[in-house]
Parts: structure tokens; C-alpha cells; sequence
């Protein structure tokens, strides 16, 4: 080996030797308390509970469980379709918004626009899901105006429903999506269109054709944020859900409150993941598709 | 194209509506003058304020949080900090695989995180307090410090940097007063807006503690006592809070970085 290949080597070795003592901190702190955790919580949905104990012996009991109790299946599936819901509402709401927020807000004024669209997405998540217990409680203000109006006889029940739960989903994702749809829009070169114009294509061929397809992305990625936070969140059903129908994180949040039943709620939580998961998959090769 | 306008102007003003409803209530009825947050409004009253700020069980949770979510982001800034300054100036091997082990919490939900770090610490016999927490709070801040200042790592500082090695200065030197006041704005924001997630964050934080709860830990056993508009006030100094942390990182912040 020449000197100077020799000098080469220990350089790249120095660096990569000094490249590791700046990134060893945040990796030994992801491994210690994220991956460590996680393969605990992998082993202790294949152990068992007896009486008050957690007793290590391997088996695939609480899964073979899961799909034998048919109120955790149907956990599953009202997580789902609560999910599917709140994601295809959302996107609906969204988009036009985002819409007219990048093309008919003068260019000064788009920010400030923005921002106001998503200011209440910095209230405190409990508060929020509680607001909106307020605004749809029996006595509360919706249910106030309509009978004021005489649209209804009988104050509706709209809280603790599934349709409350959903609505306060809603709120957070169109607040969610508005960012991401409203970011793809602008980076949308204005070339696009003239482009179809000059073509002979009419607006609505110019949105249909050409700018739906182009923030694709934008939906995409906001959709999959839809999915991955509602899917996995406690409070806003817990809030607003009443007791009538659960969604999986409640089940889960049930195991260990009310009977301490670590390894049914990791193998739960395993589900839970496996099924975020599959999306992201999904998700994943559909981007790329597009950007092919 | 009038009719288009006026369309759009009036599905703007109905999401707005739908956007604000929710928030617009929640500081109207917390200056109810009555012990119900609904309708009618009799007021304004500012007992339910003078209530939150005379619960000490409320305060002591205000003051867990804001500890827990400074001294947390605080964390995962340096830590962020640090593997993007490592992984961008000397991509050594496995850089890819760094990454993808740094930025993978974002892609699990809390809860699942939150139960994790519960069963490993009961097995491990740490109890729970204050620190478990903001340890949580740092897993799921992380990721987000580390993307944001990976995303401000630009090429153009390396020049900079390598005429201050040039010029005497140590590694150590160099990262800390060359690159990172240069990466003040990237840095300010990833700080600010972690310490509005913790400050934020229900779950792990109520799967964490035990004694020393953090604000909407305490915020939630409230919640017990049904509609009560003191849940009202405490939420609108929250909101206000955050509010206000908003509006000065815009104007600080993103104000100055989008004038570069």
C-alpha cells in the first residue's frame, strides 16, 4: 500500500470515528428507549396474564384471542371505518379550501391566511376534543340554534356518537391537510397551465387533468398523516365517542387500566401497528408510482 | 366568474367558521358567569380564571409542563443537533441506516410508544415520574429536531466551516460557534416547536407519570367532572400561550428566513 493510500485510509477511518461520537448520542437514545421498548412490547404480546401475573411462557394466545372476541374485531373495524371516514371527509373539505387559499388570496395576504386556517390546531388536544363535547352537547350550542330556528322539536343526541367522534377528527385533519395540500399547490409551476390553455383545455379540464394529478403528493402525504394519527388516537373517541361503540386505542388503553393485561394490550398494539403498517406499504408504492 | 368568486368566498367563510367554532366557544363560555359552559351566555365573568389560577393541583401541572417540555426539546435539539452535523459533514458508513433508525418514530403512534417505554420501565423497576416522561417526550421530539436541522445542513456552510478549521479552530469549536449560529433559525424553530408538542402531549405523558402530572394530564381527570367552564379557562390560557409562541417564531423566525 502506497503512503498516500495509507494516510487516505486512516482519514476516512479518523472521520468516520469522529462522525460517530456526534451521532452515537441520538442512536443509543433511539435504541434505548424506542427499539429497546418496542421488541419488550413484540415478547410481551406472546406472554400470557394469570390472575395478577405475567407469566413468560411463548405463546400466540392473545392473537388466536383477538380474532376469536368478537368486540375487539369489531374494535378493529369501527377504528378502521371511523378512520376511512374522517381521511375521505377530510381530504374533501380540505382541498377547495387550500384551493382557494393559494389561488384567489392575493399573494400578501396567502401566509396570514394560512395561518388563521390552522390556528386552532395550537389548542391543547384534550381542549379541543372538549370544545367540541360544548358545542354538540345536548344543551349546547348547535343543538340551541336548531331548535331556536325550529328546525328540530328535540334536541338531537349528537355527542357521544360516532358521528361526534368523527367531526372532531375532522376539524384536526382539514387543519392537517389545508398545510400539506395548500404547500403542494404553490410549488406548482404556473407553466402547467398555460401549457393546457394554449392546448384548449378548459379550466375545469386544465384542474381535472392537470393540477389534481400534479398535488397528488400533497394528498398523499397529508392523507397518510390522517390515517397514521387518527387510527392510533385515545383521546378524541375517548372524549367524544361515549361508550356505546370503542375504537381500538381505547380497547388497548382498557387492558391496562382496568385489568392490567400488559401482554393482550402489546399484542393489541402489535395489530394496531402491523395494520398502519400495511398502509404504509401501500401508501408508499403508490408514491412512487406517481413520481415514475 | 363572479358567481365563482362569490362561491368560493362563501365556502371560505363557512370552513373558517367550522375551523374557529370549537375555539370561539371555549373562550366565550370561560367568562360564563354561571357554572355551566352552554348556552345562555351570562356574563362576563372572570371567577373561573381567578379559580384556575387559585387550583395549585392546576399550577403545579403548568409548571411540570413547562419544565418537562423545555428541558425535553432541550435534549432532543442537541441530540438532533449533533447526529445531523455528524451524518451530513462525514457521511460515514451506515449513514442511511442512521437515519432511518433517528427519523423512525415518527412513523408509530404514541400510544404505541407511551406503552412501550411503560412495560420496559416496570420491568427495569424505574418508577415513574417527571423524567420518564420528558425521556418519552424526547423519543418522539427526536425525529423531528433531527429532519428539520438534517433539511437546514447545507453545503454552503461547509466552505465556511472548513476556513475556520483552516484558521486553528477544533471540531468542537466549529460546530459550536460557527455552524450553529448559522443554523440559528432551523435550531429556534425545532426548539419552539417541540416544546409545543411536549407541552402539548397527552398520551405518553399520562401513561408515564404518577405523582407529578404534566398540565393535559391534569386537564383530563377535570374532564371527570363533566362540563365545567374552569376546563374552559385553563384551556384558553393554554391556547393563549401557544398562541402567542406562534406568532413569535413567525415574526422572528420564518419572518427573517424567508427574507434571505
Amino acid at each position: 500500500m502506497s503512503p498516500a493510500a495509507n494516510t487516505d485510509a486512516q482519514a476516512r477511518r479518523r472521520d468516520s470515528a469522529r462522525a460517530w461520537s456526534f451521532v452515537a448520542p441520538a442512536v443509543l437514545w433511539t435504541a434505548a428507549f424506542f427499539v429497546v421498548p418496542f421488541a419488550v412490547m413484540a415478547a410481551a404480546s406472546l406472554w400470557s396474564r394469570v390472575g395478577t401475573d405475567i407469566v413468560r411462557i411463548w405463546s400466540l394466545d392473545n392473537y388466536v384471542g383477538f380474532f376469536e372476541k368478537p368486540h375487539l374485531v369489531a374494535a378493529l373495524v369501527n377504528s378502521l371505518e371511523v378512520t376511512a371516514l374522517v381521511t375521505a371527509v377530510s381530504i374533501v373539505l380540505a382541498y377547495p379550501l387550500a384551493f382557494i387559499i393559494a389561488e384567489k388570496v392575493p399573494r400578501r395576504w396567502q401566509r396570514l391566511a394560512l395561518i388563521l386556517a390552522v390556528l386552532p390546531f395550537w389548542t391543547s388536544y384534550v381542549v379541543r376534543s372538549y370544545s367540541w363535547l360544548l358545542v354538540l352537547a345536548k344543551n349546547g350550542i348547535v343543538n340551541q340554534a336548531l331548535l331556536g330556528a325550529g328546525v328540530i322539536a328535540e334536541p338531537l343526541e349528537l355527542a357521544s356518537t360516532r358521528t361526534a367522534t368523527v367531526i372532531g377528527f375532522v376539524h384536526f385533519f382539514v387543519m392537517l391537510l389545508t398545510l400539506t395540500i395548500y404547500a403542494n399547490l404553490v410549488q406548482l409551476s404556473p407553466n402547467y397551465r398555460r401549457a393546457a390553455a394554449d392546448l384548449g383545455a378548459s379550466t375545469v379540464q386544465t384542474f381535472v387533468h392537470v393540477v389534481l394529478p400534479l398535488t397528488r403528493p400533497g394528498i398523499m402525504v397529508g392523507a397518510f398523516l390522517t390515517f397514521v394519527l387518527c387510527i392510533g388516537d385515545y383521546i378524541t373517541p375517548q372524549i367524544l365517542g361515549g361508550n356505546q361503540e370503542l375504537l381500538l386505542p381505547q380497547v388497548i388503553m382498557l387492558q391496562i387500566g382496568r385489568r392490567a393485561d400488559f401482554p393482550n394490550a402489546a399484542a393489541l398494539s402489535m395489530i394496531l401497528m402491523a395494520v398502519v403498517t400495511v398502509v404504509y406499504v401501500a401508501c408508499a408504492r403508490f408514491l412512487k408510482i406517481e413520481r415514475a | 366568474m363572479r358567481a365563482a368568486s362569490i362561491a368560493a368566498a362563501l365556502y371560505a367563510a363557512v370552513l373558517y367558521g367550522f375551523i374557529f367554532l370549537p375555539v370561539a366557544v371555549l373562550v366565550l363560555f370561560s367568562f360564563q358567569g354561571g357554572r355551566f359552559p352552554i348556552p345562555p351566555f351570562n356574563g362576563p365573568s372572570l371567577a373561573w380564571y381567578a379559580a384556575v389560577l387559585g387550583d395549585a393541583k392546576l399550577m403545579a401541572a403548568l409548571l411540570n409542563s413547562l419544565v418537562v417540555a423545555v428541558v425535553s426539546s432541550a435534549v432532543a435539539c442537541l441530540l438532533g443537533f449533533l447526529a445531523a452535523y455528524g451524518l451530513a459533514r462525514f457521511r460515514p458508513p451506515g449513514t442511511a441506516l442512521s437515519r432511518a433508525l433517528i427519523t423512525a418514530p415518527l412513523a408509530v403512534s404514541t400510544l404505541i410508544i407511551g406503552l412501550g417505554l411503560l412495560m420496559t420501565f416496570s420491568m427495569a423497576g424505574v418508577e415513574r415520574s417527571l423524567l420518564t416522561v420528558g425521556i418519552g417526550h424526547v423519543v418522539i421530539n427526536l425525529p423531528l429536531c433531527f429532519a428539520i436541522l438534517s433539511a437546514q445542513m447545507g453545503d454552503h456552510q461547509v466552505n465556511i466551516e472548513r476556513a475556520a478549521r483552516d484558521l486553528g479552530a477544533s471540531e468542537v469549536q466549529v460546530m459550536a460557534l460557527v455552524t450553529a449560529p448559522m443554523l440559528a433559525p432551523g435550531l429556534i424553530a425545532a426548539f419552539f416547536l417541540s416544546v409545543t408538542f411536549s407541552w402539548d402531549e397527552f398520551i405518553i405523558a399520562f401513561l408515564l407519570s404518577r405523582f407529578d402530572v404534566t398540565l393535559p394530564v391534569e386537564i383530563w381527570s377535570l374532564l371527570r367532572s363533566g362540563l365545567n367552564p374552569k376546563t374552559n379557562a385553563v384551556g384558553s390560557i393554554v391556547f393563549l400561550v401557544s398562541i402567542v409562541l406562534v406568532f413569535l417564531l413567525e415574526l422572528t423566525v420564518f419572518r427573517k428566513a424567508a427574507r434571505r
